[in-house]
Order: structure tokens, then C-alpha cells, then sequence
């Protein structure tokens, strides 16, 4: 190590990229005060451990120590206590381990604007293995004897895709990455792009040489300005370097990787509509066969593999594939990354191997729910996913039992929900979401999503009757069973998983007209509790809506037809005198 | 590849069918029915209504039977009870999302949502019906053509059409969600979008989303008012594709019972557009052979008589014209001629006169507005245009017993033709007939055989020479918008390169099939029928003894009554136009 003391900052992106920047300036200017220029480097990077620290936080290396919190006069006595005289600082140590990082082994670690940080951990020598020391086909066998499976969703076996594309015979091929992460609360392919850009741009390089290829395209989110920021400065710097672009280390072989912007459509994450996207075409589904590996981008045979799998690439040719499968479950290999955010402790990305226990990951890594609630259950797999109950936290992650339980991986999305949540509110949510971005072109997704969102409203709003739910159920089917892509045909899981564990809500909602969650404000009623109430007015006084009457003689009583169920009576309640259910 | 053969089971039955084959159209050979709502037999399948999903022995998902090929040993189920109710259920979700107003639809009786809801005996829709708020329901803005946004089912044929047949691109899918609708891009009305009017759209569309501009309540109105004197005339391509509203066969050519239906229904003069075809061959013939034989203009000569393509040439093609013919269509000669020639011959004041034509097209409509010189005769030409579908309500609503009605003759002098009239309703059919008077013109003679098959047939472009006494005449015939682009761009790349134009003459009809496939014929045109219907007009040509446009003597007579001869200065002021260049957005 040329320094002594590393002091990677990181934060929760770009979000906070200005006080981050303002925080990097901090220490330098205090470093460079005490003289330490040449003993201490400062790197901005991102860290995206599970640590439960919110805006921007430091580690300081070889101590291994998190900070956050940071103040001016933090930072100097950080500079001018630790690193001049070497008291130990205060902070939090590192994270109790059950993660494995395959995925993520340089986020956090390396600056991602510097490609030597890349190369110094061995970056582009898979790259160069693959073009000097392997022919194609070793390159296919390998990444199919790893197990390695897509992580975008589906599961599809990497190494099979690829073997289709290599055997499809064409003038030309395309490598497509797919970064158009869109599920709610996910963002592990963000942060994988924005900490380690050039491990996607050396899968890519490796996926061209493998397949035949000499172009790929990143396709990625337009509201990812930081990940797009650090991959066109990567594929600069690996072009510079000769590890892109024509004729890569004298080889022979070319690969050039340009970028293209998606506007934000979930539906774009399909690989058939990002290919549309990708062609100015509207994007919109197409049926399947023709599958992208034979017929894709301009009707080229192309492998559309996600951010997160190609991250896995150069560590399964460096390692091998009997490293890598000895990883992981029978039959899914490897790590997973989740995004675990909702009612835990610690929202932030966690990487495990496949076949790690569900309660590990929300109870050990994550710390277990907030303010000691009680879990209720996890959706994984994002809209497209179902709710898992207490009963099948134990399952080990893998795409096979996820989908026995009634969810699906999905990329990684992983919402915790504790006894605060209604299953139905949870369900309108999602669906919500699913309705809002369909594409429209197939009638069972763009009309039956809808249709099951009424029923959703009309149950939450207490008008729902029991013949709903065989609706509900008849139209998940048909859109299940007739909608184009993966997103109508999954759009309607999360209520089937909720109609199967938590059918009891639902009953609660139709029959008893209530919601023990206190989320459907239709459902909800504030009452005074006469023998707790001091009659002291205050709840009539911060009424809004003058629902409340009486006087401190007869006490107060709350008209339900003019409550707005906003919950500010039982908010400046001193005595706890109101009761809402 | 595509001659190998695949060995299927659909429903347990064997199949054989070329490889590449759909199970849609494997299971029609086998006479198995899979109902589908999107898919047309001219277009690329979209896959959007999710209606037509079939079972394949190894598959736990339904596929689509439009768009997904039959492979060796497939065993195909298409209908079981979960398929059955699948199909069910998508389908009442496609009318909880529907106008469900048949009785006051365009397409009433006619509608293949209306007939797969009955099929599946729909007596209630069990969910919540809903239709989002669009800003504007329906597009009158062309005049011609009605966009009706909450019938559309969202299937996408019209915009396949609009880009990829006609590339005209003016319909697009707008919005998404629930909220997806067809419309131009840029939330404009149609009528501000290069839009060139060819209904094409509407011949394809499903549902009543698209449908012509109803003007028959104007004809009512002109009919029974006592100070009009209606005069109508029927195009060539409607003769043979009216019958099919009342169960004749397509290609039926039915032109006698026209007459008299027409003459029933109260016009006082019934003309044919064939006569003004005949009339347009003498003037384009010697256009051509001015162009040709005596270098008087530009060449190749192209073809005016489509008013869809002319609309398309003025806003996509500007480059070309020069080259195109400056006749009018035979539907504007006759306005032009029955507003001057008949109205002096009858002493009827023109603005009295009220002149209907019936058509096969939506642009016709549209035309008779185009510019100042469609109203030659001092007043608009042409008053009202029919399309077929349109005349075919009439029909019924007159009460006339049109099926058993016995025949009946046309007005004289222009409502007598030749063969080379009527062919104008197939592609190729102009050329044929230009052909068969230029030769005449060129050589004093008849043509020994007048079929001139190389221009006939359904080829999306038609190449052919034609000897002319050791001349030869290069030809081309191009149908549907798409396919004129190669024929231009070869005639542009010698015209680059300082050669010689590659064609002399081409004929351009914007609709696939000519006018016999015109979007205002009627419903569920495909190849098959367009092809019957093109036959009945080759038939119609073969059974004319005249088959000649100058041997008609009518057309004679009129030049030496009135015009003089073909390219007369009477003949330029009536029966010629000019165009101009024109921008693709008028927003």
C-alpha cells in the first residue's frame, strides 16, 4: 500500500453527491493542514453495505472503521486526533459477516473513476485470460459449468443463452447490457454500475469475444446521471488503455461499448421492449420465439444479460467454475444481491450466497425490524413477486423455492413489512405501480390490472364484497396465462400470494369492514374511550374539520360522517383517550 | 429452409405445413378456428389481444397462435376448458373497456368484437366497465375518415397499415397503459398529419374505431329536395365488392342492378365512372405519347387518378412532380363534365345540379376539395362522395329489394364503357388501358392482343416492356404506399447518374390491390378476396366487345360535340390539374 490511511467516502449516491464532494474538499484541505498529503488518500466511492447509516459516511482503511454523522470539527479531530497522532477514532466496526461478495467485491473498496484501482484487483485479466488463453467455447463450457443463472429476473442459464447466440449464424452480434432497473425500493444494479463500472464493461468484452460479437450497448436509466457519469469514464479509460475499442491488447479482437439512455419505463427491463427501445421503436413487447439470443437487436442474434450477471463474469472465468458452483444451492449458484429496505433496521444492499435462509438476511444482516414491531411478511421479486409469510423465512433463497412459495427472485427487490402493513394497502401499492407502467399494447395486462386495481379500491374503501375475490382470482389467471410479457403475467402475484397467506385480511376488509393495520383510511374510525377521556377539550379544539362536539361538562363525541380519519385528536391526546381501528 | 415440411398434432389431428407456418394458420388448414381479434391475414401479427392463446403439450404457458410458428412433433391443444375460459375472460375484460353502443356504431352488425361476443354467448360483462378519459373521443379533422379512440381495441392493425403498407406513418400509438390510444405522434389531430386519407385503416380496423365520414344523410337531403337534380356515378371498382353487404360472392359484378337500385333510390341521371375512365385514358395516352414520342415533358409519366397518392406525392414525393400526369381523376372529369357538357346539353343550371359519385375509397372524399381546379365547372364539381360501404346502407335503408332487382341501363352518353374503363378498379389496370391507346396513338392500330398480363396480378411491384413497332415501353405498377419507394428511388438514381429513366410510364394506386381493395370497400378484405374481386372486373373487361377507350363511340361523340381532341385547351381548363408541394404537418 503506498499510504498508510484510506478514507473511502461514500453516501447513498447522487443524492448526496454535493455533500459528499463538500466532505472529500473537508478532508483534504484539513489533511493537506496537517501535512499528512502523502501519508493519507481520500476516495470517493461507493459503499453500499448494509450498515444503516443514511447520507454520506466514511471508512477509514486498513482500521476498518465507519463514521457517519460527520461534522467540521468531526473531521478535523478525525485528521488531527487519528491520523497525525493515532488515537483510535470512534465509529462502528465492520459488519458481523454473513454476506459474500462476488457481485460487489470492489463497491466500497476502490475509487470507480480510476481504472488502476480496477486493474490493481485484478480488473481486465479475466478479459485477457478469455482472449489469449481460451477459445469460445471454453469460455461458454466455463460459465455454463458455473451454474450461473441470469439475475435479472428469469434465472435463464448464462452459459445456455450465450451457446445460442455463438451458434446463430450472422455477419453481425450484439452484447446488450440491461440496466433499466425499475422495481420499487431496488437499486442494486445502480450501485453495482456507479462502485464498479468497469466489471460490467469486462463481462461485456468477454460476452463479445465468446459469441462473436464486436458491439454492445449499455441500456440504462436516464435518472442514473452518476452510473452513466462512471461508465462513460470508464469506457474511456479502458479505451485509452487498449482494454476496449479496436483491437484489444494487440489481439485482434474489437469491442466497443456505446451507451443508450432509457426514459424510465419499467417494461424497457424486458429484454424484447429494451430492444425495441434500443431501436427508436416504441418500447413495447414482443412475443417470444423468436428469443433475442437468435433474433435480436435489428434482428441480430444478441445476448441481453443483466448488470448484476455480467458482474459475476470475470470472477467466474478468474476463480473457475468449480470455485464458483461449490458457491450457492443446487441448482442456483452463487451470491444474490437484495436491496432490503421497508421495516428493518439496516436498509441497504446485501450480497449472500444462494440458499442463505430468508430470516438471515432480515434478522441477522439487516438487524431485524424496526422499533421491535412484530415481522409480518417480505415481498421479494419486486411488483412481480408475492408476499412470503413468517412461516417460510427459513426457506433457503434460491430462484426455484422462491417460485414454490408463491414469489419469484426477480432482481433483487426485497421489501420488509411489519404489523403496521395491510396486505391490501401492500397489494394497491404494487399494482399501482404495475398499472402505471404498462405498455398497453396486450388487453389482458392493460385492462385486467386495472380492473383488479378497482376491486382493490373498492375493498380498501370498505365497499368490497366476496364475489371480488373470485374475480380478482379469474382475472389474475387470464392475465397470468394471456398477457404478453413478464409483467403482465406476474402483475397479479403479489394478490394471489396475499389471497393465500393473509386471506384473512382480505375477510377482515370485506366482511368486518376493518383494516388492523389502520393503512385503509375508509376502514378507520377514531373513537373518544369515555373512561380514559378528561374531558379537556383539546381534541375539539385541533379538529379541522369540526367533526368533534360536546363540551367539557358532557364530554366530547367524534362524528364519523365528517372525520377525515386524520388522525390529529388522537395525535395531541394526552391521556391516549382515542382509539383508532 | 422454408421447403421443408413440419409434422404437428392440433387437437389430435395430423398436419403437415411448410415450416415457418403459424399455428394460426396451420390450425385454419386443418379447419380448426382459433379466434383472435388482432391478427389480419395482411399484416405481421401484434400479439396484443391475447385472445387467440393455445396450449403446446410441454409448454405450462399458453402461447400465441398468430405469431407463434408450428414446430416438428408440436402437440397443440386449442381449446379446453382453461383455454376456453382464459379466452373468456380476456375477452369481457376487453368489453368492460369498450363503448358497448353497437346499435349506434359505424360497425354495427359488421364488427369482430360484436361477433366473438356472440360467439362466446357474452350475455353480461362481470367487471366494472370503465373508459378512460381521453381529451378528444373522436378525430373528425380529415373530413374523411373518423378516429373514435374508445372503440379502439388496441390491436394495431392500423398502425401497421399507416407505417408499413401505406408508410405513411400519420397513425401511431400514443400514451400507455389504460390510456394508450392510436393517434399521429405529437398529439395532433389527423388532419394536421401527413395523413393522405387512403382508409386503409379502416378497412382493417376490428371494431368501428375507424370508420368513414358518413355522408349519406346529405345524399337523403339533396334527394328529396325538389330544387336539386342528383346525378350519380359508380366507380369501376365498386361493382364487383357491393354485393358482398348482401351475400353475393366477391367479384360479383353487379353493375346493372346498380343502375337500377340507383335510379329507385332517386337520381335522375345515373352515369358510370368508366365512361370518364375511357375519358382519362384519352387525355393521359396523349399526355404519354406527347412525353414520350415527342419530348414534351418529363419522364416517366406517373399516374394521377388515386387521390390518396397524390396527396402522398405532394407531401412525401415533391421531387417527382413534374413527372406526374396532370390529368384528373375520372371521378373529377365527370363532375367536370356533367356541371359543363350535360348541364348545357339538358339546360340545367350547374349549381342545381347535385353530383354524387360512389366510391371505393375515403379519399375520393377528399379530393373533390383538393383545390380550385375541382371546381372547373364554377361550382364544386362533385358534390357528395359514397364509399361502397356507405352506398351499401342506403341500399338497405331504401327499402329496395336490391338482391332480386332486375337490371337496368345507364344514362346516356357518359355512362357507356369499354373494357379499359372498368379495369381501372385493379392495379396495373390504368397502365393496361393507356397501353392498349397509346399503341393506338403511336401506331394507328389496335394492339393484336389487348391483355397485358405482366401488369396484372397482386406483386406489390409490376415491371414489363411493352414493344410499340420496335419501341419499347418500359412500365412499372406499384400498389400499396410502401411500394412505390423502389420504383422511385431507381427512377432518381439514374436521373442521378445522367441515364436514362429505367421506366416510361408508371401506375400508382396507394391501396394494395388497386381500388377493388380500397378502404372504403367493404369489411375483411384480404389477398383471396381481392383477387375475386379483380376477376370479376377482368371478366367485365373480357365480355366488352369495345375493349378499347378511343373505340368507345360515346367518347367520340364527345370530343366532337364539345371538347375538341385530347389535350384541347377545353380539355385542359375541364379535365387537367397541377400540383404543388405540400408540407407533411400543417401543425
Amino acid at each position: 500500500m503506498p499510504y498508510n490511511h484510506y478514507i473511502l467516502v461514500s453516501g447513498d449516491s447522487e443524492s448526496s453527491l454535493n455533500r459528499r464532494n463538500e466532505l472529500i474538499s473537508f478532508f483534504e484541505k484539513e489533511i493537506a493542514g496537517q501535512n499528512l498529503t502523502d501519508d493519507v488518500q481520500v476516495v470517493s466511492t461507493i459503499d453500499t453495505s448494509a450498515c444503516g447509516m443514511e447520507g454520506p459516511f466514511i471508512k477509514i482503511l486498513p482500521e476498518n472503521i465507519y463514521i457517519h454523522n460527520l461534522t467540521p470539527e468531526k473531521v478535523r479531530s478525525i485528521v488531527q486526533e487519528h491520523l497525525a497522532k493515532g488515537i483510535p477514532p470512534e465509529g462502528t466496526g465492520t459488519e458481523a459477516d454473513k454476506q459474500f461478495r462476488i457481485v460487489l467485491r470492489n463497491c466500497g473498496v476502490i475509487d470507480p473513476e480510476r481504472i488502476e484501482d480496477y486493474i490493481l484487483r485484478d480488473g481486465y485479466s479475466a478479459l485477457e485470460k478469455v482472449i489469449f488463453d481460451m477459445t469460445p467455447e471454453q469460455v461458454i463450457d466455463e460459465i455454463r459449468k458455473s451454474g450461473l443463472r441470469g439475475r435479472g429476473g428469469a434465472g435463464f442459464p448464462t452459459g445456455l443463452k450465450w451457446s445460442f447466440t455463438k451458434e446463430a449464424s450472422s455477419d453481425q452480434k450484439y452484447v446488450v447490457c440491461n440496466a433499466d432497473e425499475g422495481d420499487p425500493g431496488a437499486y442494486m444494479d445502480r450501485s453495482t454500475l456507479e462502485g464498479d463500472p468497469h466489471s460490467v464493461l469486462e463481462a461485456m468484452a468477454i460476452a463479445g469475444c465468446a459469441v462473436g460479437a464486436d458491439t454492445g450497448y449499455i441500456y440504462i436509466r436516464a435518472e442514473y446521471p452518476l452510473a452513466i457519469k462512471r461508465l462513460e469514464l470508464a469506457i474511456k479509460q479502458a479505451t485509452e488503455l487498449g482494454l476496449l475499442g479496436d483491437n484489444i491488447l494487440g489481439s485482434g479482437f474489437s469491442f466497443n461499448i456505446e451507451i443508450r439512455y432509457g426514459a424510465g419505463a419499467f417494461v424497457c427491463g424486458e429484454e424484447t421492449a429494451l430492444l425495441a427501445s434500443l431501436e427508436g421503436e416504441r418500447g413495447t413487447p414482443k412475443p417470444r420465439p423468436p428469443f433475442p439470443a437468435v433474433k435480436g437487436l435489428w434482428g441480430k442474434p444478441t445476448v441481453v444479460n443483466n448488470v448484476e450477471t455480467f458482474a459475476n463474469i470475470p470472477v467466474v472465468i478468474l476463480k473457475g467454475s468449480s470455485w464458483f458452483s461449490s458457491i450457492g444451492s443446487e441448482k442456483s449458484k452463487g451470491t444474490k444481491v437484495f436491496a432490503v429496505t421497508g421495516k428493518v433496521k439496516n436498509s441497504g444492499l446485501v450480497e449472500v450466497p444462494m440458499g442463505t435462509p430468508l430470516r438471515d438476511i432480515i434478522f441477522s444482516i439487516s438487524g431485524g425490524i424496526r422499533d421491535n414491531k412484530k415481522f409480518k411478511a417480505v415481498q421479494t421479486g419486486g411488483p412481480s413477486g408475492g408476499v412470503i409469510p413468517e412461516q417460510f423465512l427459513d426457506t433457503p433463497i434460491d430462484y426455484d423455492n422462491l417460485t414454490a412459495i408463491g414469489s419469484m427472485m426477480g432482481s433483487g427487490g426485497m421489501i420488509v413489512m411489519d404489523e403496521d402493513d395491510c396486505m391490501v394497502d401492500v397489494n394497491k401499492f404494487y399494482l399501482q405501480f404495475s398499472v402505471d407502467e404498462s405498455c398497453g399494447k396486450c388487453a389482458p395486462c392493460r385492462i385486467g390490472g386495472r380492473e383488479l386495481l378497482t376491486y382493490l379500491e373498492k375493498i380498501s374503501g370498505g365497499q368490497g364484497e366476496l364475489e371480488d375475490i373470485e374475480k380478482m382470482k379469474r382475472i389474475g389467471k387470464a392475465m397470468q396465462k394471456a398477457s404478453l410479457c413478464a409483467l403482465g403475467q406476474t402483475t397479479s402475484n403479489p394478490i394471489q400470494s396475499a389471497l393465500k397467506y393473509f386471506y384473512n385480511e382480505y375477510e377482515d376488509h370485506i366482511v368486518h369492514k376493518k383494516c388492523t393495520a389502520g393503512k385503509c383510511v375508509s376502514l378507520l374510525k377514531f373513537i373518544i374511550i369515555t373512561d380514559k377521556c378528561v374531558k379537556c377539550g383539546v381534541c375539539k379544539r385541533v379538529c379541522p374539520v369540526s367533526a368533534i362536539s360536546g363540551d367539557r361538562d358532557s364530554g366530547f363525541l367524534i362524528d364519523q360522517s365528517k372525520c377525515i380519519k386524520c388522525g390529529l385528536c388522537r395525535e395531541k391526546c394526552k391521556f391516549e383517550a382515542i382509539n383508532k381501528g | 429452409m422454408t421447403t421443408a415440411i413440419v409434422k404437428a398434432k392440433i387437437n389430435g389431428l395430423a398436419v403437415e405445413v411448410p415450416a415457418g407456418t403459424t399455428i394460426l394458420d396451420a390450425a385454419t388448414k386443418a379447419h380448426v378456428k382459433i379466434p383472435t381479434l388482432c391478427k389480419h391475414p395482411d399484416l405481421e401479427a401484434s400479439a396484443g389481444c391475447g385472445i387467440c392463446i393455445v396450449r403446446v403439450n410441454g409448454s405450462n404457458k399458453l402461447l400465441r397462435a398468430c405469431c407463434t410458428e408450428i414446430e416438428q412433433g408440436m402437440e397443440i391443444t386449442t381449446h379446453d376448458s382453461e383455454i376456453v375460459e382464459v379466452r373468456r375472460t380476456v375477452l369481457e375484460l376487453i368489453l368492460a373497456n369498450h363503448p358497448n353502443d353497437c346499435l349506434q356504431c359505424g360497425r354495427n352488425n359488421n364488427c369482430e368484437l360484436q361477433r366473438l361476443a356472440a360467439d362466446f354467448g357474452i350475455r353480461e360483462v362481470p367487471f366494472p366497465h370503465f373508459l378512460p378519459a381521453f381529451g378528444m373521443i373522436r378525430d373528425y379533422s380529415t373530413g374523411t375518415i373518423i378516429l373514435d379512440a374508445e372503440k379502439c381495441i388496441k390491436c394495431g392493425r392500423c398502425v401497421d397499415v399507416c407505417q408499413n403498407i401505406q408508410n405513411v406513418w400519420a397513425l401511431n400509438f400514443v400514451g400507455r397503459g389504460v390510456k394508450i390510444r392510436i393517434a399521429p405522434a405529437g398529439d395532433i389531430v389527423l388532419g394536421e398529419s401527413p395523413c393522405v386519407k387512403c382508409g386503409q385503416c379502416s378497412a382493417h380496423c376490428p371494431t368501428g374505431a375507424i370508420t368513414e365520414y358518413d355522408n349519406t344523410r346529405d345524399v337523403w337531403e339533396a334527394l328529396y329536395d325538389p330544387d336539386k337534380y342528383c346525378i350519380v356515378q359508380i366507380a369501376p371498382a365498386v361493382r364487383v365488392a357491393v354485393g358482398e353487404a348482401f351475400g353475393f360472392e366477391p367479384g360479383t359484378n353487379l353493375t346493372k342492378k346498380l343502375y337500377s337500385v340507383l335510379r329507385r333510390i332517386g337520381f335522375k341521371t345515373v352515369f358510370d365512372t368508366n365512361f370518364s375512365a375511357d375519358l382519362t385514358i384519352m387525355e393521359e395516352a396523349t399526355e404519354f405519347v406527347q412525353r414520350f414520342a415527342h419530348g414534351k415533358g418529363a419522364l416517366p409519366l406517373i399516374t394521377s387518378c388515386c387521390p390518396a397518392w397524390v396527396d402522398f406525392m405532394e407531401k412525401y414525393e415533391t421531387d417527382m412532380i413534374d413527372n406526374f400526369s396532370t390529368c384528373k381523376s375520372p371521378q373529377q372529369m365527370m363532375g367536370a363534365m356533367t356541371k359543363t357538357y350535360y348541364a348545357e346539353q339538358q339546360g340545367l343550371p350547374p349549381e342545381k345540379i347535385f353530383m354524387v359519385s360512389i366510391m371505393p375509397c375515403t379519399a375520393k372524399k377528399f379530393e373533390i376539395q383538393r383545390s380550385r381546379d375541382m371546381s372547373s365547372s364554377g361550382v364544386q364539381d362533385t358534390d357528395v362522395v359514397l364509399t361502397t360501404r356507405e352506398l351499401s346502407r342506403m341500399i338497405k335503408q331504401s327499402g329496395i329489394d336490391f338482391v332480386n332487382l332486375p337490371d337496368d341501363s345507364p344514362d346516356h352518353i357518359m355512362g357507356d364503357y369499354t373494357g379499359a374503363g372498368t379495369i381501372f378498379a385493379a392495379t396495373g389496370g390504368v397502365m393496361e388501358a393507356a397501353i392498349r391507346t397509346a399503341y393506338y396513338f403511336v401506331t394507328g392500330e389496335n394492339l393484336a392482343d389487348v391483355n397485358i398480363e405482366a401488369v396484372r396480378g397482386l406483386q406489390g411491384v409490376k415491371e414489363g416492356e411493352v414493344d410499340i413497332r420496335g419501341t419499347t415501353v418500359k412500365v412499372a405498377v406499384a400498389h400499396g404506399l410502401a411500394n412505390v419507394e423502389y420504383v422511385l428511388d431507381k427512377v432518381r438514381k439514374a436521373k442521378e447518374d445522367g441515364k436514362e429513366p429505367p421506366y416510361h410510364f408508371i401506375e400508382v394506386m396507394a391501396c394494395p390491390g388497386g381500388c377493388v381493395g380500397g378502404g372504403g370497400q367493404p369489411y375483411g378484405v384480404t389477398d383471396e378476396i381481392r383477387l375475386k374481386r379483380a376477376e370479376g372486373i377482368y371478366q367485365d373487361d373480357a365480355d366488352h366487345e369495345i375493349r378499347c377507350s378511343h373505340d368507345n363511340p360515346m367518347i367520340q361523340k364527345i370530343y366532337a360535340d364539345y371538347l375538341g381532341k385530347p389535350g384541347s385547351e377545353k380539355s385542359h381548363h375541364l379535365l387537367h390539374t397541377k400540383y404543388v408541394s405540400r408540407p407533411l404537418y400543417t401543425k
